[in-house]
Protein backbone atom coordinates (compact mmCIF):
# COMPACT_ATOMS: atom_id res chain seq x y z
CA UNK A 1 0.00 0.00 0.00
CA UNK A 2 2.85 2.42 0.68
CA UNK A 3 5.14 1.26 -2.10
CA UNK A 4 2.69 1.01 -4.99
CA UNK A 5 -0.45 2.92 -3.91
CA UNK A 6 -1.89 3.16 -7.41
CA UNK A 7 -1.62 -0.55 -8.09
CA UNK A 8 -3.12 -1.29 -4.68
CA UNK A 9 -6.09 0.90 -5.54
CA UNK A 10 -6.47 -0.46 -9.03
CA UNK A 11 -6.90 -3.96 -7.68
CA UNK A 12 -9.84 -2.79 -5.57
CA UNK A 13 -11.36 -0.69 -8.32
CA UNK A 14 -11.36 -3.69 -10.64
CA UNK A 15 -13.72 -5.39 -8.19
CA UNK A 16 -15.86 -2.21 -8.12
CA UNK A 17 -15.18 -1.43 -4.47
CA UNK A 18 -12.73 0.56 -2.37
CA UNK A 19 -10.23 -0.31 0.38
CA UNK A 20 -12.48 1.04 3.11
CA UNK A 21 -15.25 -1.29 1.97
CA UNK A 22 -17.43 1.27 0.21
CA UNK A 23 -19.07 0.90 -3.17
CA UNK A 24 -17.92 3.32 -5.87
CA UNK A 25 -21.08 5.37 -5.49
CA UNK A 26 -21.33 5.25 -1.73
CA UNK A 27 -20.78 8.18 0.62
CA UNK A 28 -19.12 7.99 4.00
CA UNK A 29 -21.26 8.32 7.12
CA UNK A 30 -22.33 11.92 7.47
CA UNK A 31 -23.09 13.44 10.87
CA UNK A 32 -24.05 17.02 11.57
CA UNK A 33 -24.38 19.00 14.80
CA UNK A 34 -26.17 22.30 14.61
CA UNK A 35 -26.65 25.18 16.99
CA UNK A 36 -25.45 26.34 20.37
CA UNK A 37 -26.46 23.29 22.36
CA UNK A 38 -24.75 20.60 20.36
CA UNK A 39 -22.09 22.59 18.64
CA UNK A 40 -19.19 24.20 20.43
CA UNK A 41 -19.34 27.80 19.25
CA UNK A 42 -21.49 29.71 21.76
CA UNK A 43 -20.28 33.17 20.75
CA UNK A 44 -21.35 32.81 17.13
CA UNK A 45 -24.80 33.62 15.85
CA UNK A 46 -25.01 30.32 14.04
CA UNK A 47 -22.77 27.29 13.90
CA UNK A 48 -22.59 23.76 12.62
CA UNK A 49 -20.15 20.89 12.76
CA UNK A 50 -20.14 18.38 9.93
CA UNK A 51 -18.28 15.07 9.85
CA UNK A 52 -18.04 13.30 6.50
CA UNK A 53 -16.21 10.14 7.53
CA UNK A 54 -13.03 11.57 9.01
CA UNK A 55 -13.23 14.95 7.33
CA UNK A 56 -14.41 17.39 10.00
CA UNK A 57 -15.47 20.91 9.12
CA UNK A 58 -16.89 23.51 11.48
CA UNK A 59 -18.69 26.63 10.30
CA UNK A 60 -19.39 29.68 12.45
CA UNK A 61 -21.56 32.57 11.28
CA UNK A 62 -21.29 35.98 12.91
CA UNK A 63 -23.65 38.77 12.00
CA UNK A 64 -22.55 42.39 12.21
CA UNK A 65 -24.02 45.68 11.10
CA UNK A 66 -22.56 47.86 8.40
CA UNK A 67 -23.55 50.48 5.88
CA UNK A 68 -24.34 49.01 2.48
CA UNK A 69 -22.22 49.85 -0.56
CA UNK A 70 -23.07 52.99 -2.48
CA UNK A 71 -23.94 51.23 -5.73
CA UNK A 72 -26.14 48.55 -4.13
CA UNK A 73 -27.91 50.37 -1.33
CA UNK A 74 -30.39 47.62 -0.60
CA UNK A 75 -27.98 44.71 -0.35
CA UNK A 76 -26.20 43.25 2.64
CA UNK A 77 -22.98 41.24 2.51
CA UNK A 78 -22.06 37.60 2.96
CA UNK A 79 -18.36 36.98 3.41
CA UNK A 80 -17.32 33.33 3.38
CA UNK A 81 -13.81 32.37 4.40
CA UNK A 82 -12.40 28.86 4.27
CA UNK A 83 -9.40 28.11 6.42
CA UNK A 84 -7.20 25.08 6.28
CA UNK A 85 -5.07 25.37 9.41
CA UNK A 86 -1.94 23.31 9.77
CA UNK A 87 -3.62 21.07 12.31
CA UNK A 88 -5.91 19.46 9.78
CA UNK A 89 -3.30 17.85 7.59
CA UNK A 90 0.48 17.85 7.50
CA UNK A 91 0.65 19.33 4.03
CA UNK A 92 -0.86 22.65 5.11
CA UNK A 93 1.64 25.05 6.64
CA UNK A 94 0.76 27.93 8.93
CA UNK A 95 0.95 31.41 7.41
CA UNK A 96 -1.06 33.16 4.68
CA UNK A 97 -3.86 31.07 3.17
CA UNK A 98 -2.60 28.73 0.49
CA UNK A 99 -4.06 28.27 -2.96
CA UNK A 100 -6.40 25.48 -1.91
CA UNK A 101 -7.98 27.55 0.87
CA UNK A 102 -8.40 30.57 -1.38
CA UNK A 103 -9.88 28.52 -4.21
CA UNK A 104 -12.27 26.89 -1.73
CA UNK A 105 -13.31 30.33 -0.39
CA UNK A 106 -14.02 31.51 -3.91
CA UNK A 107 -15.98 28.33 -4.62
CA UNK A 108 -18.17 28.83 -1.53
CA UNK A 109 -18.76 32.47 -2.46
CA UNK A 110 -19.78 31.37 -5.95
CA UNK A 111 -22.15 28.73 -4.60
CA UNK A 112 -23.87 31.28 -2.37
CA UNK A 113 -24.16 33.69 -5.26
CA UNK A 114 -25.23 31.16 -7.90
CA UNK A 115 -27.78 29.33 -5.84
CA UNK A 116 -29.27 32.54 -4.42
CA UNK A 117 -29.32 30.73 -1.10
CA UNK A 118 -29.47 34.03 0.76
CA UNK A 119 -30.75 36.95 -1.22
CA UNK A 120 -28.70 39.99 -0.29
CA UNK A 121 -31.77 42.20 -0.31
CA UNK A 122 -33.10 40.19 2.63
CA UNK A 123 -30.11 41.29 4.66
CA UNK A 124 -30.90 44.96 4.27
CA UNK A 125 -32.42 46.72 7.27
CA UNK A 126 -32.69 50.30 6.04
CA UNK A 127 -31.99 51.31 2.46
CA UNK A 128 -28.64 52.97 2.16
CA UNK A 129 -28.10 53.15 5.90
CA UNK A 130 -27.87 49.77 7.58
CA UNK A 131 -27.46 46.20 6.48
CA UNK A 132 -26.31 42.90 7.92
CA UNK A 133 -22.90 41.47 7.16
CA UNK A 134 -22.67 37.72 7.64
CA UNK A 135 -19.13 36.54 8.23
CA UNK A 136 -19.07 32.81 7.57
CA UNK A 137 -15.89 31.19 8.79
CA UNK A 138 -15.44 27.63 7.64
CA UNK A 139 -12.56 25.89 9.34
CA UNK A 140 -11.39 22.40 8.57
CA UNK A 141 -10.43 20.46 11.67
CA UNK A 142 -9.48 17.19 10.04
CA UNK A 143 -8.78 16.83 6.34
CA UNK A 144 -9.53 13.43 4.86
CA UNK A 145 -10.62 14.43 1.38
CA UNK A 146 -13.80 15.97 -0.01
CA UNK A 147 -13.41 19.37 1.57
CA UNK A 148 -15.88 21.16 -0.70
CA UNK A 149 -18.85 18.89 0.06
CA UNK A 150 -18.34 19.16 3.80
CA UNK A 151 -17.86 22.95 3.64
CA UNK A 152 -21.04 23.55 1.66
CA UNK A 153 -22.98 21.29 4.01
CA UNK A 154 -21.55 23.00 7.11
CA UNK A 155 -22.37 26.42 5.67
CA UNK A 156 -25.95 25.42 4.92
CA UNK A 157 -26.45 23.92 8.38
CA UNK A 158 -24.90 26.92 10.13
CA UNK A 159 -26.99 29.43 8.19
CA UNK A 160 -30.10 27.49 9.06
CA UNK A 161 -29.26 27.86 12.73
CA UNK A 162 -28.62 31.62 12.59
CA UNK A 163 -31.02 33.73 14.62
CA UNK A 164 -30.78 37.43 13.77
CA UNK A 165 -31.96 39.93 16.38
CA UNK A 166 -34.50 42.50 15.25
CA UNK A 167 -32.92 45.85 14.43
CA UNK A 168 -34.91 49.04 14.16
CA UNK A 169 -33.75 52.54 13.36
CA UNK A 170 -34.90 55.13 15.84
CA UNK A 171 -36.52 57.91 13.77
CA UNK A 172 -35.43 60.74 16.06
CA UNK A 173 -31.85 59.88 16.78
CA UNK A 174 -31.09 58.02 13.56
CA UNK A 175 -29.28 55.34 15.56
CA UNK A 176 -29.97 51.65 15.35
CA UNK A 177 -31.54 49.76 18.19
CA UNK A 178 -30.84 46.07 18.50
CA UNK A 179 -33.54 44.02 20.17
CA UNK A 180 -31.77 40.91 21.42
CA UNK A 181 -34.92 39.40 22.87
CA UNK A 182 -36.68 39.09 19.55
CA UNK A 183 -34.85 36.88 17.12
CA UNK A 184 -35.80 35.75 13.65
CA UNK A 185 -34.21 32.98 11.65
CA UNK A 186 -32.54 33.77 8.34
CA UNK A 187 -34.59 33.40 5.18
CA UNK A 188 -32.86 30.66 3.24
CA UNK A 189 -34.39 30.30 -0.20
CA UNK A 190 -32.48 27.45 -1.69
CA UNK A 191 -30.56 24.54 -0.21
CA UNK A 192 -27.52 23.77 -2.33
CA UNK A 193 -25.70 20.49 -1.76
CA UNK A 194 -22.32 19.65 -3.23
CA UNK A 195 -21.26 16.21 -4.47
CA UNK A 196 -17.63 15.56 -5.33
CA UNK A 197 -16.24 12.84 -7.56
CA UNK A 198 -12.69 11.72 -8.23
CA UNK A 199 -11.66 10.55 -11.70
CA UNK A 200 -9.32 7.59 -11.94
CA UNK A 201 -7.40 6.61 -15.04
CA UNK A 202 -9.66 8.72 -17.26
CA UNK A 203 -12.61 6.39 -16.89
CA UNK A 204 -13.67 5.50 -13.39
CA UNK A 205 -15.66 7.91 -11.26
CA UNK A 206 -15.80 7.45 -7.52
CA UNK A 207 -17.91 9.48 -5.14
CA UNK A 208 -16.70 11.19 -1.95
CA UNK A 209 -12.94 10.61 -2.24
CA UNK A 210 -10.73 10.31 0.85
CA UNK A 211 -7.43 12.20 1.01
CA UNK A 212 -5.53 9.15 -0.28
CA UNK A 213 -7.90 8.72 -3.21
CA UNK A 214 -7.69 12.42 -4.05
CA UNK A 215 -3.90 12.22 -4.27
CA UNK A 216 -4.07 9.26 -6.63
CA UNK A 217 -6.91 10.59 -8.74
CA UNK A 218 -6.26 12.17 -12.11
CA UNK A 219 -9.01 14.74 -11.69
CA UNK A 220 -11.99 15.85 -9.60
CA UNK A 221 -15.51 17.08 -10.35
CA UNK A 222 -17.83 18.85 -7.92
CA UNK A 223 -21.51 19.32 -8.75
CA UNK A 224 -23.77 21.55 -6.66
CA UNK A 225 -27.51 21.04 -7.04
CA UNK A 226 -30.48 22.64 -5.36
CA UNK A 227 -33.82 21.13 -4.47
CA UNK A 228 -35.41 21.80 -7.86
CA UNK A 229 -32.74 19.74 -9.60
CA UNK A 230 -31.12 22.83 -11.04
CA UNK A 231 -27.36 22.99 -11.29
CA UNK A 232 -25.88 25.73 -9.16
CA UNK A 233 -22.31 24.90 -10.01
CA UNK A 234 -20.29 22.48 -12.09
CA UNK A 235 -16.73 22.75 -10.89
CA UNK A 236 -14.21 20.69 -12.74
CA UNK A 237 -10.79 22.21 -12.26
CA UNK A 238 -8.79 20.53 -15.01
CA UNK A 239 -7.82 16.91 -14.71
CA UNK A 240 -8.59 14.13 -17.15
CA UNK A 241 -11.18 14.83 -19.83
CA UNK A 242 -14.75 13.63 -19.39
CA UNK A 243 -17.45 13.02 -21.95
CA UNK A 244 -20.84 14.71 -21.68
CA UNK A 245 -22.44 11.38 -20.80
CA UNK A 246 -20.11 10.82 -17.82
CA UNK A 247 -20.90 14.32 -16.61
CA UNK A 248 -24.58 13.48 -16.87
CA UNK A 249 -24.04 10.40 -14.66
CA UNK A 250 -22.38 12.60 -12.06
CA UNK A 251 -25.29 15.01 -12.13
CA UNK A 252 -27.85 12.24 -11.61
CA UNK A 253 -25.88 10.93 -8.63
CA UNK A 254 -25.63 14.47 -7.25
CA UNK A 255 -29.39 14.89 -7.41
CA UNK A 256 -29.92 11.66 -5.42
CA UNK A 257 -27.35 12.80 -2.88
CA UNK A 258 -29.18 16.10 -2.50
CA UNK A 259 -32.31 14.29 -1.35
CA UNK A 260 -30.36 12.31 1.26
CA UNK A 261 -28.66 15.40 2.64
CA UNK A 262 -31.87 17.41 2.72
CA UNK A 263 -33.55 14.66 4.75
CA UNK A 264 -30.65 14.65 7.20
CA UNK A 265 -30.69 18.41 7.68
CA UNK A 266 -34.46 18.51 8.17
CA UNK A 267 -34.23 15.75 10.77
CA UNK A 268 -31.52 17.59 12.71
CA UNK A 269 -33.30 20.94 12.57
CA UNK A 270 -36.52 19.35 13.83
CA UNK A 271 -34.68 17.78 16.73
CA UNK A 272 -33.30 21.11 17.96
CA UNK A 273 -36.29 23.42 17.31
CA UNK A 274 -38.29 22.80 20.51
CA UNK A 275 -35.37 24.10 22.62
CA UNK B 1 -1.42 37.52 -26.68
CA UNK B 2 -5.01 36.70 -27.41
CA UNK B 3 -7.76 39.23 -28.15
CA UNK B 4 -11.22 37.99 -29.04
CA UNK B 5 -13.28 41.14 -29.37
CA UNK B 6 -12.11 43.60 -26.75
CA UNK B 7 -10.92 41.12 -24.14
CA UNK B 8 -7.16 40.88 -24.24
CA UNK B 9 -4.79 38.62 -22.32
CA UNK B 10 -1.03 38.39 -22.61
CA UNK B 11 0.52 35.02 -21.79
CA UNK B 12 4.18 34.34 -21.12
CA UNK B 13 5.54 30.85 -20.64
CA UNK B 14 8.90 30.09 -19.06
CA UNK B 15 10.25 26.59 -18.92
CA UNK B 16 11.05 23.84 -18.45
CA UNK B 17 13.56 25.54 -16.18
CA UNK B 18 15.41 24.75 -12.99
CA UNK B 19 12.98 24.36 -10.09
CA UNK B 20 13.54 25.40 -6.50
CA UNK B 21 14.25 22.40 -4.30
CA UNK B 22 11.11 23.05 -2.25
CA UNK B 23 8.92 23.08 -5.33
CA UNK B 24 10.39 20.34 -7.50
CA UNK B 25 8.53 17.08 -8.04
CA UNK B 26 10.62 13.93 -8.50
CA UNK B 27 8.72 12.47 -11.45
CA UNK B 28 7.15 15.34 -13.33
CA UNK B 29 7.41 19.03 -14.13
CA UNK B 30 5.96 21.41 -11.55
CA UNK B 31 3.51 23.82 -13.15
CA UNK B 32 2.86 27.26 -11.78
CA UNK B 33 0.33 29.76 -13.06
CA UNK B 34 0.27 33.44 -12.11
CA UNK B 35 -2.68 35.54 -13.16
CA UNK B 36 -2.39 39.28 -12.79
CA UNK B 37 -5.57 41.34 -13.06
CA UNK B 38 -5.65 44.61 -14.93
CA UNK B 39 -6.06 46.69 -11.77
CA UNK B 40 -5.35 45.86 -8.17
CA UNK B 41 -3.50 43.04 -6.51
CA UNK B 42 -4.33 39.43 -7.24
CA UNK B 43 -7.11 38.28 -4.95
CA UNK B 44 -9.06 35.14 -4.19
CA UNK B 45 -10.75 35.12 -7.60
CA UNK B 46 -7.37 35.11 -9.33
CA UNK B 47 -6.17 32.26 -7.12
CA UNK B 48 -9.17 30.17 -8.00
CA UNK B 49 -8.69 30.90 -11.73
CA UNK B 50 -5.01 30.03 -11.41
CA UNK B 51 -5.96 26.69 -9.89
CA UNK B 52 -8.36 25.98 -12.77
CA UNK B 53 -5.75 26.85 -15.39
CA UNK B 54 -3.00 24.95 -13.63
CA UNK B 55 -4.94 21.73 -13.35
CA UNK B 56 -6.12 22.00 -16.95
CA UNK B 57 -2.53 22.38 -18.11
CA UNK B 58 -1.35 19.54 -15.90
CA UNK B 59 -3.80 17.27 -17.68
CA UNK B 60 -2.39 18.02 -21.13
CA UNK B 61 1.30 18.78 -20.58
CA UNK B 62 3.45 15.64 -20.61
CA UNK B 63 5.26 16.53 -17.42
CA UNK B 64 6.80 13.08 -17.13
CA UNK B 65 9.29 14.02 -19.85
CA UNK B 66 10.77 16.82 -17.78
CA UNK B 67 11.07 15.72 -14.15
CA UNK B 68 12.32 18.10 -11.48
CA UNK B 69 11.78 21.16 -13.64
CA UNK B 70 9.42 24.09 -13.30
CA UNK B 71 7.14 25.50 -15.97
CA UNK B 72 5.86 28.97 -15.14
CA UNK B 73 2.96 30.59 -16.92
CA UNK B 74 2.30 34.28 -16.36
CA UNK B 75 -0.93 35.83 -17.60
CA UNK B 76 -1.59 39.55 -17.64
CA UNK B 77 -5.10 40.81 -18.28
CA UNK B 78 -4.87 43.79 -20.62
CA UNK B 79 -8.57 44.46 -20.98
CA UNK B 80 -11.71 42.66 -19.89
CA UNK B 81 -14.86 42.89 -21.99
CA UNK B 82 -16.44 39.53 -21.17
CA UNK B 83 -15.41 35.87 -21.58
CA UNK B 84 -12.18 36.43 -19.67
CA UNK B 85 -11.60 32.89 -18.50
CA UNK B 86 -11.93 31.34 -21.94
CA UNK B 87 -9.59 34.02 -23.30
CA UNK B 88 -7.03 33.01 -20.66
CA UNK B 89 -7.46 29.35 -21.61
CA UNK B 90 -6.90 30.05 -25.28
CA UNK B 91 -3.90 32.25 -24.55
CA UNK B 92 -2.44 29.49 -22.36
CA UNK B 93 -2.81 26.87 -25.05
CA UNK B 94 -1.24 29.06 -27.70
CA UNK B 95 1.64 29.85 -25.34
CA UNK B 96 2.16 26.13 -24.74
CA UNK B 97 2.18 25.55 -28.50
CA UNK B 98 4.55 28.43 -29.11
CA UNK B 99 6.97 27.20 -26.46
CA UNK B 100 7.01 23.78 -28.06
CA UNK B 101 6.22 21.89 -24.88
CA UNK B 102 5.17 18.27 -25.33
CA UNK B 103 1.38 18.11 -25.08
CA UNK B 104 -1.00 15.18 -25.01
CA UNK B 105 -3.79 17.26 -26.56
CA UNK B 106 -4.74 20.84 -27.25
CA UNK B 107 -7.55 22.60 -25.50
CA UNK B 108 -9.63 25.66 -26.09
CA UNK B 109 -11.85 27.74 -23.85
CA UNK B 110 -15.47 28.49 -24.74
CA UNK B 111 -17.87 30.63 -22.72
CA UNK B 112 -21.65 30.18 -23.09
CA UNK B 113 -24.19 32.58 -21.68
CA UNK B 114 -27.67 31.32 -20.98
CA UNK B 115 -30.05 34.19 -21.50
CA UNK B 116 -33.26 34.63 -19.52
CA UNK B 117 -35.35 33.62 -22.54
CA UNK B 118 -33.46 30.33 -22.87
CA UNK B 119 -31.27 31.05 -25.88
CA UNK B 120 -27.60 30.19 -25.78
CA UNK B 121 -25.07 32.85 -26.64
CA UNK B 122 -21.45 31.94 -27.26
CA UNK B 123 -18.58 34.23 -26.30
CA UNK B 124 -20.66 36.87 -24.53
CA UNK B 125 -19.64 40.49 -23.98
CA UNK B 126 -19.53 41.92 -20.47
CA UNK B 127 -23.01 43.41 -20.91
CA UNK B 128 -24.48 40.08 -22.05
CA UNK B 129 -22.76 38.31 -19.16
CA UNK B 130 -24.45 40.57 -16.65
CA UNK B 131 -27.88 40.06 -18.11
CA UNK B 132 -27.46 36.31 -18.50
CA UNK B 133 -29.10 33.83 -16.21
CA UNK B 134 -26.02 31.61 -16.18
CA UNK B 135 -22.53 31.66 -17.65
CA UNK B 136 -20.76 28.37 -18.32
CA UNK B 137 -17.11 28.15 -19.29
CA UNK B 138 -15.71 24.92 -20.69
CA UNK B 139 -12.23 23.86 -21.70
CA UNK B 140 -12.69 21.37 -24.56
CA UNK B 141 -9.88 19.00 -25.51
CA UNK B 142 -8.88 18.49 -29.09
CA UNK B 143 -9.16 14.69 -29.05
CA UNK B 144 -12.81 13.58 -28.94
CA UNK B 145 -13.96 17.02 -27.77
CA UNK B 146 -14.06 15.89 -24.17
CA UNK B 147 -14.54 18.30 -21.29
CA UNK B 148 -11.29 19.16 -19.55
CA UNK B 149 -12.52 21.95 -17.34
CA UNK B 150 -15.97 23.26 -16.46
CA UNK B 151 -17.05 26.23 -14.36
CA UNK B 152 -20.50 27.72 -13.99
CA UNK B 153 -21.78 31.01 -12.66
CA UNK B 154 -25.48 31.27 -11.92
CA UNK B 155 -27.85 28.33 -11.93
CA UNK B 156 -29.28 26.41 -14.85
CA UNK B 157 -31.15 23.18 -15.44
CA UNK B 158 -29.41 19.98 -16.45
CA UNK B 159 -30.81 20.05 -20.02
CA UNK B 160 -29.65 23.62 -20.52
CA UNK B 161 -26.16 22.64 -19.36
CA UNK B 162 -26.03 19.75 -21.82
CA UNK B 163 -27.18 22.05 -24.63
CA UNK B 164 -24.47 24.57 -23.75
CA UNK B 165 -21.91 21.80 -23.67
CA UNK B 166 -22.95 20.59 -27.13
CA UNK B 167 -22.80 24.15 -28.48
CA UNK B 168 -19.36 24.62 -26.90
CA UNK B 169 -18.07 21.42 -28.47
CA UNK B 170 -19.23 22.61 -31.91
CA UNK B 171 -17.60 26.00 -31.37
CA UNK B 172 -14.36 24.29 -30.35
CA UNK B 173 -13.88 23.27 -33.98
CA UNK B 174 -13.75 26.92 -35.06
CA UNK B 175 -11.20 27.74 -32.39
CA UNK B 176 -8.95 24.81 -33.24
CA UNK B 177 -9.05 25.92 -36.87
CA UNK B 178 -7.94 29.36 -35.71
CA UNK B 179 -5.02 27.77 -33.83
CA UNK B 180 -4.01 25.91 -36.99
CA UNK B 181 -4.17 29.06 -39.11
CA UNK B 182 -2.13 31.08 -36.60
CA UNK B 183 0.55 28.41 -36.39
CA UNK B 184 0.68 28.14 -40.20
CA UNK B 185 1.06 31.88 -40.51
CA UNK B 186 3.83 31.95 -37.93
CA UNK B 187 5.88 29.18 -39.43
CA UNK B 188 5.31 29.90 -43.09
CA UNK B 189 7.54 32.97 -43.02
Amino acid sequence: RTVEPLEYYRRFLKENCRPDGRELGEFRTTTVNIGKCLCSITTADGSALVKLGNTTVICGVKAELAAPAVDSANKGYIVPNVELPSLCAERFRSGPPGEEAQAASQFIADVIENSQMIVKEDLCIANGKLAWVLYCDIICLDYDGNLLDASVFALLAALKSVQLPLVTINEETGLSEVNLKQKNPLIIRKHPVATSFAIFDDTLLIVDPTAEEEDLATGTVTIVTDEEGRLCSVHKPGGSPLTGAKLQDCITRAITRHKEVKKLIDKVIKSITPK
Amino acid sequence: SMSPGDTSVLAGLYGPAEAKVSKELPDRAALEVLLRPKVGLPGVMERSREQLLRQTCEAVVLGMLHPRTAITLVLQVLSDAGSLLSCCLNATCMALLDAGLPLAALFCGVTCALQPDGTILLDPTARQEQEAQAILTFAIGSNDRKVLMATTKGSCSVEEMQQCLAAAQRAADTIFQFYRDSMCRRYSK
